[in-house]
C-alpha cells in the first residue's frame, strides 16, 4: 500500500508542507485529516454545496472536488489564514457585525468566496454578491446577513485601501 | 422581580453573539472535527431497494481486508445493541441496522468500522447480499388499500394510527354557518437538511461497561436515558458531551441511529468509532422527513364573514418508522384555530406507513402545516364571499383583551395583539401602491401578486404533546425542565454552564446577557460553557421554540439564588442589613452610600478562601444553580376532550408579500417582503431577526422548490443537493423584518420563542401572493412546492379552459 502514497508539497496558509497521500484523497480530507485544518467543512461532498470552498493559488475552488495530489506546488489559503495575529479578517469581523451566520457550518466557505470576489470586485452590487454566492448553500440565514456583511467589509476594505494610498503607506 | 423595559440593561440589547468569532475563525469542534485516540471510523451500507427481504448476507471479503476491525449486520448488531428507542406505544420497531427486511431505500444493512473511513467504504463494497426485493408501496392513498404490500407485518395494517378528535359544537356550528369554504390541501414531503450532517463518536469501555459519546444530538439529557436501551448500557453509565452542531430545524432531536451504529461498532471493537453521515446518507435516512399530507379542510363561515369552526381530515404519510408518534399531529393542535375566535374544531388523523425514510419534525413540527391550511381556507373564504382578506381577518382576531385565551382544543394563549401587529405590517407595505401597481401591470400583461398570512408560532413545548393522542400512552412524560449553574469564582469571574448544547442559535449570548442584566455586569465578562451529561442537572434541551425562554428563565431563577448568598456575605462584610444592599455595576453597596461597597471580587475570595469570615451558615463556594419548569402546563384531560395548556407561550406574526410571476418561464420573483413578528420582550434583536429571516428562507423554499421525491419503485430521487433543492442566495429576497412585543404573562422577562416562527408564516403568504397574481386565470394554489413547471402548466389549463368556453 505504502508504494500507493504520492509525496505532495504546497502550502498552506503560508506554511509549507510535505506529505504522502493516497492518489484518491481528496484536498478537503487532506486539510482536515492530515494537517488538521477543520475549519473547512464537508457539506455533501460533491460539490454543490460550498461549504468547502477553499483558495487555491487566489481562486476558489471546491475542495471536495479536487484531490490532494491536485494541490501539488500550490499555494491554498483556508479560513485560518484570514485571522492575522489572532486579529479577525475585515470580511470576519463584519461577518460577525451583520449576524451573517448562525450555525457557522457554511461560514468558512462563505468567507472564502466572499474573499475572491472581493479580490476581484472591490465594489460589488448585492445581485454581484448574490451571484458570486449562488454556489454556496447556507440553510439558516436566508443570505440577507451575509449580502450586508460582505457590502461593509467591502466598503471598509476600500476605505483602508483609499487612506493607505493617501497617506502614502504601503500594505 | 422582573424590571420594567425601561430598566433594563442588557435585555433587548442589541448585542452581537459572543457564539460568532470562533465559527467565523473555524476554531469550534463540530462532530466531525473531533479527534480521539485509537479512533475507528464507520461507514454504512445502504439497501438499493425500497422494500425487499435481507435472504442471506457474506460479509467474509469484507472482514478480510485488512484495516477492517469490524463489519455488523443487523442481526449482528442486534446481539449487541437493542432496538432504537420510540416513543410511540404503536409496535412499530426500528433498528438502527436493518434486520431481516428493509423498508425504505436507503436504509442501513452493513456497517463496518476500519482504520480510515475510505476502508471503511471499501470493505463495504465486498460485501454481497441475497435481496428477496418485495413490493414498495411509497403513497399514503395506496398504502392504505386492503391488499397493499404491509410496511410492518404485525401491525396488519399500514393505517398505523386512525382517530378523530372533536373539541366543540361542530356539528351545530357547521349546521349554523351560512358558507362552508372547502379545500383540498397538499401538503409537500421536506426534509430539514442541515448543512451538518449527523455524526457520533462512541468509545466503549468494556472493563467498567461505560460508554462516552460524542454527537450532534440536540437533547443530550433526555438522550442518555432514552438512549440506555438501545446501547444496553444503563444510563448513569453514558456520558454524552456537547458538541457545536452545524444546524438542526428539529433533524437532530436524537440520532438514535448514528449513535447506535458507532455505539455497536465500539462494543465489539473495544475501541471508539466514529460514524459520520456524508450528504447521501442524511438526505435517505436521516429520520427526520417533514409531513407528507393530504387535508380535506373544511371552515364554517356566517353570511358577514364570522369563522364558526374548523373541519379537517388528513392522511398523513409518516414513512417506514413512526419513532415520535403522531407528535407532528398533535402539534398543531396548540394553534389549530390560529389567531382566529374559532369556537369549535375537528381534525382526523390517519397516519400512513410507507416505504419511506420516516418522518418526525422538522422546523414547525406540524404546526407549519396546520398555519398553511387555515390560511388558505381563509383566503379561500375572502374570495368566495367577496370580503378583503385583510378586513375578513380582521373580522376574526381573537382581540388584544382576550387574553389568556383558551382555544376549543384545551390550549391557552398566554398574550397578543394581532390586529397591532396587522397594522404595523401594513404600515410598513404600503398595500394601496402595491395594489395600484398590481392593476396597472395586469394592464401590461405583467402578474403581480400580493400575500397576506397572519398566524401563530407556539412555543415553548411540554411534552404531554407526545403522547396525548393516544389514550394509553407507553410514557406519559410531563415535564420539559431546563437548567443551568452560575458560578462566581474566587476572583469574581463570572461562568454561567449549561446542559443543552449550541445548535446553530443564541444561548450563549442569551445566557450572557441574561446573567449581565440580574448581576449588574458587562455580558463580555461572562464565561460560558456546557456540560457533559454526566454533571448534568435536568435538561431537556432545543425544540419547539423553547431556549430563549428557559434558559432565560433558569438564569433568571439561578442569579436570584447566588444574589442569596452574594448579599449574605457582602452583608456581613459590611456590616449592615441585606435589605439595605443593592448590586450595582458587579458592586454590592449600601443603598444610598456608594463610598460603602465590596466587589464580586471580595465577595468571591470570601466565599472560597475565608470561610472564619463567612457567616458561620454558609459554606464555602459561590454558585447558584437552577431548574426552571415549564412556566405553564397542565395534564391532558382522560377523555381527551380538553388537552390541557401544552404550548401556551404563544408568538404572531403577519407577512405581506409582493411578488411577479413571468407565466412563460414560472419563474416566481419577490418585490417586497415585509415580515412582523411578536416573540413577546425581544432578548437580542439581532439574532432574532436572524431567526427570523432564515426560517423565512426555508419557508420560501418549502413553498417554491423543496419536496422529497421517491419514484414509484420507492428509490429516493432527491438525495443529492443536486436534487434536493435548497434555496440558494437568489431565491431568496431582502426581507423587511419588524418587532412588536407582547410580553408573556407567565415568562421570565415577557420572553417567548421565535425559533421557528418564519418557516411557519411564509409558505402561507407566497402562496397567497402566487394566487393572487394568477388570479385573472381563475387558479387556486392547493399544493406546494409551487415550481415554475406547475405554474406554466396551470396558466396553460386555464388558457385551455377559457377558449373552450369562449369557443
Ligand atoms: S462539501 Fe464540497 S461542495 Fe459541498
Ligand atoms: S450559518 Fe448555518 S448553514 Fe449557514
Amino acid at each position: 500500500m505504502e508504494d500507493d502514497f504520492i509525496p505532495v508539497r504546497l502550502s498552506v496558509n503560508g506554511v509549507p508542507h510535505r506529505l504522502f497521500v493516497e492518489p484518491r484523497r481528496t484536498l478537503l480530507d487532506m486539510l482536515r485529516e492530515d494537517l488538521e485544518l477543520t475549519g473547512t467543512n464537508a457539506g455533501c461532498e460533491h460539490g454543490s454545496c460550498g461549504a468547502c470552498t477553499v483558495l487555491l493559488d487566489g481562486q476558489s475552488v471546491r475542495a471536495c472536488l479536487l484531490l490532494a495530489v491536485q494541490a501539488n506546488g500550490h499555494e491554498v489559503t483556508t479560513v485560518e489564514g484570514l485571522a492575522q495575529h489572532g486579529r479577525m479578517h475585515p470580511l470576519q469581523e463584519a461577518f460577525w457585525e451583520k449576524q451573517a451566520l448562525q450555525c457557522g457550518f457554511c461560514t468558512p466557505g462563505m468567507l472564502m468566496t466572499a474573499y475572491e470576489l472581493l479580490q476581484q470586485n472591490p465594489d460589488p452590487t448585492e445581485e454581484e454578491i448574490r451571484s458570486a454566492l449562488s454556489g454556496n448553500l447556507c440553510r439558516c440565514t436566508g443570505y440577507q446577513h451575509i449580502v450586508e456583511a460582505i457590502r461593509l467589509a467591502a466598503q471598509r476594505l476600500r476605505e483602508g485601501a483609499e487612506a493607505a494610498t493617501s497617506s502614502g503607506t504601503t500594505a | 422581580m422582573t424590571t420594567t423595559v425601561s430598566e433594563r440593561a442588557w435585555i433587548g440589547k442589541d448585542l452581537k453573539r459572543r457564539e460568532d468569532p470562533a465559527l467565523l475563525m473555524g476554531t469550534v469542534t463540530y462532530i466531525n472535527d473531533f479527534k480521539i485516540a485509537g479512533m475507528l471510523h464507520a461507514a454504512v451500507l445502504r439497501s438499493p431497494y425500497a422494500h425487499a427481504r435481507i435472504r442471506a448476507i457474506d460479509t467474509s471479503a469484507a472482514r478480510a481486508l485488512p484495516g477492517v476491525q469490524a463489519v455488523l449486520t443487523g442481526k449482528e448488531a442486534a446481539e449487541v445493541i437493542g432496538p432504537v428507542p420510540a416513543f410511540c406505544a404503536e409496535p412499530v420497531v426500528e433498528h438502527a441496522i436493518a434486520v431481516e427486511k428493509v423498508r425504505y431505500a436507503g436504509e442501513a444493512v452493513v456497517a463496518v468500522a476500519a482504520e480510515s473511513r475510505a476502508l471503511a467504504e471499501d470493505a463495504l463494497d465486498l460485501v454481497e447480499i441475497d435481496w428477496e426485493p418485495l413490493p414498495a408501496v411509497t403513497d399514503a392513498l395506496s398504502a392504505m388499500q386492503p391488499g397493499a404490500p404491509l410496511v410492518h407485518e404485525n401491525l396488519g395494517t399500514n393505517v398505523v394510527y386512525d382517530h378523530v378528535f372533536t373539541f366543540g359544537d361542530v356539528d351545530g356550528d357547521f349546521a349554523r354557518a351560512d358558507h362552508v369554504i372547502r379545500r383540498r390541501l397538499r401538503w409537500p414531503r421536506a426534509t430539514a437538511a442541515p448543512l451538518e450532517p449527523n455524526g457520533a463518536v462512541c468509545a466503549y469501555d468494556p472493563a467498567r461497561d461505560t460508554m462516552e459519546i460524542w454527537s450532534n444530538t440536540n437533547m443530550l439529557n433526555s438522550a442518555s436515558w432514552v438512549m440506555s436501551s438501545m446501547l444496553k448500557i444503563p444510563p448513569h453509565k453514558l456520558n454524552f458531551y456537547p458538541m457545536y452542531t452545524g444546524g438542526s430545524f428539529g433533524s437532530k432531536h436524537f440520532l438514535a441511529k448514528v449513535i447506535g451504529i458507532a455505539g455497536a461498532l465500539s462494543k465489539v471493537t473495544g475501541r471508539p468509532v466514529k460514524f459520520m453521515e456524508d450528504r447521501l446518507d442524511n438526505l435517505m435516512a436521516n429520520d427526520s422527513q417533514g409531513p407528507e399530507r393530504l387535508y380535506e379542510a373544511e371552515l364554517a363561515v356566517t353570511k358577514d364573514g364570522q369563522f364558526l369552526s374548523l373541519r379537517l381530515r388528513t392522511i398523513d404519510d409518516y414513512g417506514a418508522y413512526f419513532i415520535f408518534a403522531i407528535t407532528g399531529n398533535t402539534n398543531m393542535m396548540a394553534q389549530i384555530t390560529g389567531p382566529y375566535t374559532i369556537r369549535s374544531v375537528e381534525t382526523g388523523i390517519k397516519a400512513v406507513l410507507t416505504n419511506k425514510n420516516q418522518q418526525t419534525v422538522f422546523r414547525g413540527a406540524g404546526s407549519d402545516v396546520g398555519n398553511w391550511v387555515l390560511e388558505r381556507l381563509v383566503d379561500a373564504a375572502a374570495e368566495q364571499l367577496g370580503i378583503d382578506r385583510v378586513e375578513i381577518r380582521r373580522r376574526n382576531f381573537i382581540q388584544p383583551d382576550q387574553f389568556p385565551y383558551k382555544i376549543p382544543t384545551g390550549n391557552v394563549y398566554d398574550s397578543g395583539n394581532y390586529p397591532g401587529v396587522l397594522d404595523l405590517a401594513l404600515g410598513h407595505f404600503d398595500l394601496d401602491a402595491w395594489r395600484q401597481q398590481q392593476a396597472q401591470a395586469r394592464q401590461e400583461g405583467r402578474y403581480l401578486g400580493i400575500g397576506l398570512a397572519t398566524a401563530q408560532q407556539r412555543s415553548t413545548y411540554s411534552s404531554t404533546e407526545f403522547w396525548f393522542h393516544n389514550p394509553a400512552p407507553a410514557t406519559g412524560l410531563n415535564s420539559t425542565p431546563e437548567s443551568v449553574r452560575i458560578s462566581v469564582g474566587p476572583t469574581g469571574g463570572v461562568t454561567v454552564t449549561m446542559f443543552s448544547p449550541f445548535w446553530g442559535n443564541s444561548p450563549e449570548t442569551v445566557v450572557a446577557q441574561v446573567v449581565a442584566e440580574e448581576l449588574g455586569i458587562d455580558p463580555r465578562d461572562v464565561n460560558v460553557t456546557y456540560d457533559s451529561t454526566a454533571h448534568a442537572l435536568p435538561s431537556a434541551g432545543p425544540g419547539g421554540s423553547r431556549m430563549t425562554v428557559m434558559l432565560a428563565g433558569a438564569v433568571h431563577g439561578a442569579a436570584a439564588r447566588l444574589k442569596e448568598k452574594i448579599f449574605k456575605i457582602a452583608a456581613h462584610m459590611l456590616e449592615a442589613s441585606v435589605s439595605d444592599l443593592e448590586l450595582v455595576g458587579g458592586q454590592v453597596r449600601v443603598k444610598g452610600v456608594p463610598s460603602s461597597s465590596v466587589s464580586l471580587a471580595d465577595i468571591g475570595m470570601r466565599a472560597y478562601w475565608f470561610k472564619l469570615d463567612l457567616p458561620p451558615e454558609l459554606e464555602s463556594g459561590l454558585e447558584g444553580t437552577f431548574t426552571y419548569d415549564h412556566p405553564y402546563t397542565t395534564k391532558p384531560h382522560d377523555d381527551r376532550k380538553d388537552l390541557g395548556v401544552f404550548y401556551p407561550i404563544m408568538g404572531h406574526a403577519a407577512h405581506l408579500v409582493a411578488v411577479e410571476v413571468d407565466i412563460e418561464t414560472g419563474a416566481v420573483r419577490f418585490k417586497k417582503y415585509v415580515a412582523v413578528h411578536d416573540v413577546g420582550t425581544v432578548l437580542n434583536p439581532r439574532s432574532l431577526q436572524g431567526q427570523i429571516r432564515g426560517g423565512i428562507a426555508q419557508g420560501i423554499g418549502l413553498a417554491l422548490l423543496e419536496e422529497v421525491r421517491y419514484g414509484p419503485d420507492g428509490q429516493n430521487l432527491t438525495s443529492t443537493f443536486v436534487d434536493y433543492l435548497l434555496p440558494s442566495a437568489s431565491d431568496v429576497p431582502a426581507i423587511e423584518v419588524y418587532h412588536h412585543e407582547t410580553p408573556s404573562p407567565f415568562t421570565a422577562y415577557g420572553v417567548k420563542g421565535g425559533g421557528e416562527g418564519g418557516r411557519m408564516v411564509a409558505p402561507p403568504a407566497v402562496t397567497s401572493a402566487i394566487e393572487d397574481a394568477l388570479r385573472p386565470f381563475g387558479i387556486s394554489i392547493d399544493e406546494m412546492p409551487i415550481t415554475p413547471e406547475k405554474i406554466v402548466r396551470w396558466v396553460k389549463e386555464a388558457q385551455s379552459r377559457h377558449q373552450r368556453q369562449t369557443n
